[in-house]
């Protein structure tokens, strides 16, 4: 069995909603650059590029349940719980660093970075471990 | 846990790959389960032994056996 066709669509979906996001994020940051934006608009213009992103963890979500390979399956929960401590772990250790003012202030929307960051750790993880020949 | 899955893909003269496209899962199942790195579940150790018409316990070794021996 080449690629399973719930990979294919997890692709798909998320290529799509990554135009999605760069195209809303470049009208928000030109939107508020120019001082296009107030009042209502200003907010839904600044929640726009956040909605792609949560569609992406939908999307992860949607494959976990799309997915008929369990093996796969048990990957993509494993990479995804990895991820989870990852950014969790970084984001608590920095919030007490700038609470005590050792470390700047960083926007809460890095969570998310750090999160998709930490399923690249996890894929590592996970090809470390099969190499190894470890469940 | 540990099994005859090779062996009986070998007697066949399977590759991973086709033993996957007959149980419909990718070949990098077949390898983890093949390795014991990946335990299936029970619908799937069915549909194993159903593809060599051998029950369960003709091609998986129990755990605690495994532990006996």
């Amino acid at each position: 069995m080449a690629k399973s066709k719930a990979i294919s669509r997890y692709n798909r979906r998320v290529i799509v909603l990554s135009l999605i996001y760069a195209a809303t994020l470049i009208l928000a940051v030109y939107g508020f650059k120019n001082q296009l934006l107030s009042g209502p608009i200003a907010w839904i213009a600044g929640i726009l590029p956040a909605l792609p992103i949560i569609g992406i963890l939908v999307v992860i979500g949607r494959y976990l349940t799309e997915e008929t390979d369990e093996y796969l399956r048990d990957m993509m929960v494993r990479q995804a719980l990895i991820a989870t401590g990852f950014a969790l772990s970084i984001s608590t250790a920095w919030g007490f660093l700038e609470n005590f003012g050792l470390v700047p202030h960083v926007y809460a929307y890095y969570a998310i970075v750090l999160w998709f960051a930490g399923l690249g750790v996890g894929t590592c993880v996970n090809r470390f471990q099969a190499s190894r020949g470890e469940p | 846990m540990k099994n005859r899955l090779k062996v009986l893909r070998a007697e066949r003269d399977w590759s991973q790959g086709d033993l996957a496209d007959r149980l419909e899962v990718s070949r990098q199942s077949v390898n983890a389960i093949e390795t014991g790195r990946y335990d299936p579940s029970l619908p799937l150790a069915f549909k194993i032994a159903e593809l060599f018409e051998l029950s369960i316990e003709d091609i998986f070794t129990s755990p605690s056996r495994e532990t006996m021996q």
